[in-house]
């Protein structure tokens, strides 16, 4: 990676111009505008040629790291091989061109997309249907709590608007139930990592709107009482949130849905395969249970008796509206390509691989890094820092030599649980020798922390740019080019 | 076992397997109990290959009808010039994640830091976010934002103006928030100010969200929005399309507090209703409320200008539920999309989309009123989009365009219908629109 | 080790309580201030803001972290230190030399309820 220090601002100059529009001599102009409604000044945009832009943006893409660059080993993000098929379908004229008004005859293929991936969906999770329109997980999160909050009020169960949260939750989770009006209720982890069954019972009452779980958990466990959970949240009245941001190595293996759950999300930039596009277009589809179908959001998908799709734009029972259309369908095109080439015969290796890939990673690393729970893994683990903490060496150092390797670094201080987390996920799209590459360079770095941690602690020192001043950033806040000059 | 997507050989598995001391991928599910594990054959198509794939998209996608796109309604038909798929599909911005590591983020934190700079510029406000999921969420996170920022406000006034799905999505977030919501009608086409006044006399609104071109396609004139919400400590939410705001008066010229909407305007296509990308800006007052990420400048030890994620202590991830919102990502690689975009079209480029856009759009309108199928219906400012009354069944109308490949007269409301011009159609196109309606329903010269 | 400072009220949220005829001038501990790290904004209330003890009246962030502070008495904000609007670094200077808020009490009983400087300095222990 080379550093490049220009913004395109830094590039304009008066006149020059990057764009190419047809010539349109209309007689109507925009000084017919009333003054009043009309902008006098014209917008500092920039003024650049197209091979200005061009180089530019290629210049900064290379200050970048993606899966395509190297081994992204980040806990909870899923950071599989994104297919290049996925791309080519998703810029598919045939699909991009389609107003997202048009009538429904006229959309059929993009229904039938839509409406084959939900069937999919189902089938992999166990959930009886689908909603494909929240564009993100959290916003799946957020979607799924209403459908379950609408659920108790269809019933007239007004009470119910407290929610039970892990201690190991994803810190959207407590986010999401309180954007919904809900009321945290937090459970705590045992020893071992899992939910305990006894901490969970008393919190159980006819307030409880019901329990987010996730599923291996954010420490990479299955909670093997779930089950039993399930039934104690059941009987109460409640209903079980399945946060799918977890969900890879269950694919192929075991189902949410068999496990008791009434709703769930899943991230498709994790689980399925599209990109994260440094952040997003993600996408959150939700499942439900049976007796919940008529609380999911509109717009629906339904097929009519002859067999062609139509769209339902209707409030009805659901939980209302959350998107302004029918969600990310450029992601939702990538998703349905992964799954078709996936099949039924590959699907069943998704989860197997992905979950060997991390206890390959755990039993090599584990005498040169903490352990804290020594047991069987599903996606990903948690180390708790470096062996030998005597050196001073944290898990921040650690991350950021990563860097200098090579490598992305895994996630970091996050689950929350260990002081000095360190969570790492390889997915089952990498390869032994890339696995193995990694654990030679961790092995090097714990070895490194031993020798010279001076050197660990001013880590990365190949980088384009390295440690940042953030409380700088924080203090005196440089928000857009215009606070810069 | 061999797969495209998955690089384990049988021996590569073994070996594995032995490392961590387990017989069997089986195993790895030991502690899963075994009446959960999933046993049976899923029921979904046999794998198949690319090339497959491949027919079986364009077989789907033939079973679309590609239309002239005479519609609006918060999904505009801009032309997206050649270099940006090209740009964003460059695998170190495609294949990122969020950029947490910046010191192998410089790409991402950059775009997103000219992203910020370019939205502020046209909306006239001092701070965005680094986006949204889309218009609607964007303005249902507005809403909660006002909620915030002020004390002891219980409700919050919607103006009927905005588009359909926008209030919708609005009053499902404000329901389940346990915000009030009151509906603002319009009149003549526009938001009734007199009935913004009288709701705010009661003291207890967080914010009035209001439409800058609203749903008939009527630039609204805000005169005297802001000093009336302020004076009752509220905040002015302003709901704008990006793409006009190179031409109308900005959201800060009304002294907005707040700006949301949807970028997808700035040469996103239209692809089905997404990926676009909400945004949400504001004045500097407010920055602490504003969910979502932000970017900052800062530097690096050694002295190297640097861009980092900012201002963090807002979000889910450390307020958990206390955080105004639970957003915690962006729609990045859209931003990185309208960013180009504005790059390539710079003030004169989009001068120019608007002035084709106005154009074509007013010669529409007047050629479609000598039809006699259409009437008046408000006489007000439009820039790109505007609503006539239709003087036949709105749907016939719709069904004799669409039957010639034209998405056009949308219905609004009974009666009222939508039409929408941007710079990608003609003087040709719209003669030969106009003529095959006159010739539909027999309106011959 | 954090310090103390003798002759003050201080809160199990870490807010210290100096008095001072019937105002309280609220702060934060040096405790509190460690384990923030560098602070990066002081979230203050309004002026003539009314407070209830144990009310949320405004929060300290740093770059990774927020925490929200709570009054340690009742009563109305007459006073917020504008000084940590642009340098929230002074309470990591000396988070006894400068305040926060400053409320007019309504109850000065609620005083009886926080603890002194060694009562404090025992909990900090603990934890």
């Amino acid at each position: 990676m080379k550093y490049y220090d220009k913004l395109i601002f830094d590039l304009s100059k008066e006149g020059r111009q990057g764009f190419s529009l047809p010539v349109r001599n209309w007689s109507a102009g925009l000084d017919e505008i009333p003054a009043v409604l009309r902008r006098e000044d014209a917008p500092a945009l920039p003024q650049v040629s197209e091979l200005d832009v061009v180089r530019h943006y290629t210049n900064l893409s290379q200050m970048n790291f993606g899966v395509d660059s190297g081994f992204y080993p980040l806990g909870s993000c899923t950071m599989k091989y994104n297919p290049k098929i996925n791309e080519e379908i998703a810029s598919h004229p045939g699909f991009a061109c389609l107003h997202p008004l048009q009538p429904a005859v006229t959309v059929q293929g993009a229904l039938k997309v839509y409406s084959e991936l939900a069937r999919s969906l189902s089938e992999i999770t166990g959930m009886a249907e689908f909603t494909l329109n929240p564009f993100a997980g959290a916003h799946g999160e957020l979607t799924g709590l209403m459908i379950i909050r609408q659920y108790h009020i269809s019933r007239g169960d007004l009470k119910r608007t407290r929610i039970i949260v892990p201690d190991s939750a994803h810190g959207t989770n407590p986010a999401s139930a309180a954007v919904c009006g809900l009321e945290i209720v937090q459970v705590k982890s045992k020893e071992n990592g899992l939910v305990d069954v006894e901490d969970l019972k008393p919190l159980l009452d006819d307030t409880i709107a019901g329990i987010m779980m996730t599923n291996p958990n954010t420490l990479g466990l299955f909670e093997k009482d779930i089950k039993e959970i399930a039934a104690l949240v059941h009987q109460c009245g409640g209903l079980l949130y399945y946060d799918g941001a977890n969900m890879n190595p269950l694919i192929g293996k075991v189902r949410p849905g068999d496990m008791g759950f009434d709703v769930l999300h899943l991230n498709l930039h994790k689980s399925f395969s599209t990109p994260h596009g440094g952040g997003g277009p993600g996408s959150g589809p939700v499942g439900v249970a049976p007796h919940l179908v008529k609380h999911l959001p509109y717009p629906r998908v339904v097929e009519l008796e002859d067999g062609t799709l139509d769209v339902v734009n209707e409030k009805g029972e659901s939980c209302g509206r959350i998107s302004g259309f029918m969600g990310n369908f450029g992601v939702i095109l990538r998703a349905y390509t992964y799954i078709l080439m996936l099949g039924k015969q590959n699907v069943r290796m998704v989860g197997p691989l992905a979950v060997l890939g991390a206890n390959y990673i755990k039993e090599s690393l584990k005498d040169c890094f903490k352990l804290p729970i020594d047991s069987v893994c599903k996606h990903e683990f948690v180390f708790d820092g470096l062996a030998d903490q005597s050196t001073g060496v944290t898990t921040l150092d650690v991350a950021k030599r990563l860097l200098d390797y090579g490598f992305h670094a895994p996630t970091i201080y996050f689950p929350l649980l260990f002081h000095q987390a360190i969570m790492i996920e390889p997915t089952e799209t990498e390869s032994k020798e890339t696995l193995d590459g990694f654990i030679e360079i961790m092995k090097h770095i714990a070895k490194e922390a031993a020798e010279d941690p001076e050197s660990m602690k001013t880590a990365p020192h190949t980088t384009p740019v390295r440690r940042l001043d953030e409380t700088t950033a924080a203090r005196q806040p440089i928000l857009k080019y215009k606070d810069i000059i | 076992m061999a797969f495209s997507y998955f690089p384990h050989t049988e021996d590569d598995v073994r070996q594995m397997l032995e490392r961590i001391g387990v017989e069997s991928l089986d195993d790895l599910y030991s502690d899963v109990p075994q009446d959960v594990i999933y046993r049976r054959e899923y029921n979904l198509p046999d794998a198949l290959s690319e090339l497959e794939v491949r027919q079986y998209f364009d077989d789907l996608a033939s079973q679309n009808h590609k239309m002239m796109c005479l519609c609006g309604l918060g999904a505009y038909d801009h032309y997206s010039p050649a270099v940006i798929p090209h740009i964003i599909s460059r695998s170190e911005f495609l294949t990122a994640y969020t950029p947490y590591q910046p010191e192998v983020s410089q790409g991402t934190l950059r775009y997103i830091f000219e992203y910020q700079s370019m939205i502020t510029e046209l909306t006239g406000m001092d701070v965005t976010n680094a986006s949204m999921y889309d218009g609607a969420t964007a303005a249902a996170e507005a809403v909660m934002m006002a909620m915030a920022s002020t004390k002891k406000k219980s409700r919050v006034l919607v103006s009927e103006g905005l588009l359909p799905q926008v209030v919708d999505v609005v009053k499902t977030y404000a329901g389940f928030n346990g915000v009030g919501v009151t509906m603002i009608p319009c009149k003549d086409g526009v938001t009734s100010f007199t009935a913004v006044q009288e709701e705010l006399a009661a003291g207890d609104v967080a914010g009035v969200i209001v439409p800058g071109i609203n749903r008939y396609g009527i630039i609204e004139d805000l005169t005297g929005y802001a000093d009336a919400v302020h004076a009752q400590k509220g905040l002015l939410i302003v709901y704008s399309d990006p793409s006009a705001l190179a031409v109308i008066r900005t959201p800060g010229q009304w002294g907005a507090d707040v700006v949301c909407g949807d970028a997808q305007s700035l040469g996103i296509p239209l692809c089905y209703g997404g990926p676009y990308i909400g945004f949400l800006a504001c004045t500097k007052d407010h920055v602490r409320k504003l969910p979502g990420r932000i970017v900052g400048a800062t530097k690096d030890v050694d002295g190297k200008c640097a861009y980092v994620l900012t201002l963090q202590a807002r979000e889910q991830h450390i307020r958990r539920e206390k955080a105004t919102s639970n957003i915690c990502s962006n729609q990045s690689l859209m931003a990185l999309y309208v960013t180009v975009y504005m790059s390539l079209m710079g003030p004169e480029g989009l001068r120019k989309v608007n002035e084709a856009s106005y154009g074509g759009a007013h010669y529409l309108h007047d050629e479609l009123l000598k039809t006699g199928l259409f009437s008046e219906a408000f006489e007000k400012p439009f820039l790109k989009e505007f609503t006539l009354r239709a003087e036949v069944p709105a749907a016939r109308i719709q069904d004799a365009l669409a039957r010639f490949g034209v998405l056009g007269a949308v219905e609004v409301e009974p009666g009222l219908v939508n039409f929408c011009v941007t710079e990608k159609i003609s003087k040709e196109d719209i003669d030969a629109v106009v003529a095959l309606l006159k010739s539909s329903f027999n309106r011959g010269e | 080790m954090a310090k103390t400072v003798e002759g003050l009220y201080y809160s199990e949220s870490h807010e210290w309580v100096k008095v001072e005829g019937d105002v309280a001038v609220i702060g934060i501990t040096d405790y509190a201030q460690h384990s923030m790290g560098d602070l990066s904004y002081v979230d203050m209330p309004e002026v003539d803001d009314e407070l209830a003890a144990g009310d949320e009246f405004g929060a300290v962030e740093s770059v990774k972290a927020a925490s929200d502070l709570y009054s340690p008495v009742s009563g109305t904000v007459i006073e917020v230190n504008e000084e940590l609007e642009d340098a929230p670094e002074l309470l990591n200077e000396d988070a006894f030399a400068n305040w926060i808020i400053k409320v007019k009490m309504t109850d000065q009983s609620e005083l009886e309820g926080l603890m002194d400087a060694a009562a404090y300095e025992a909990m900090c222990a603990e934890a």
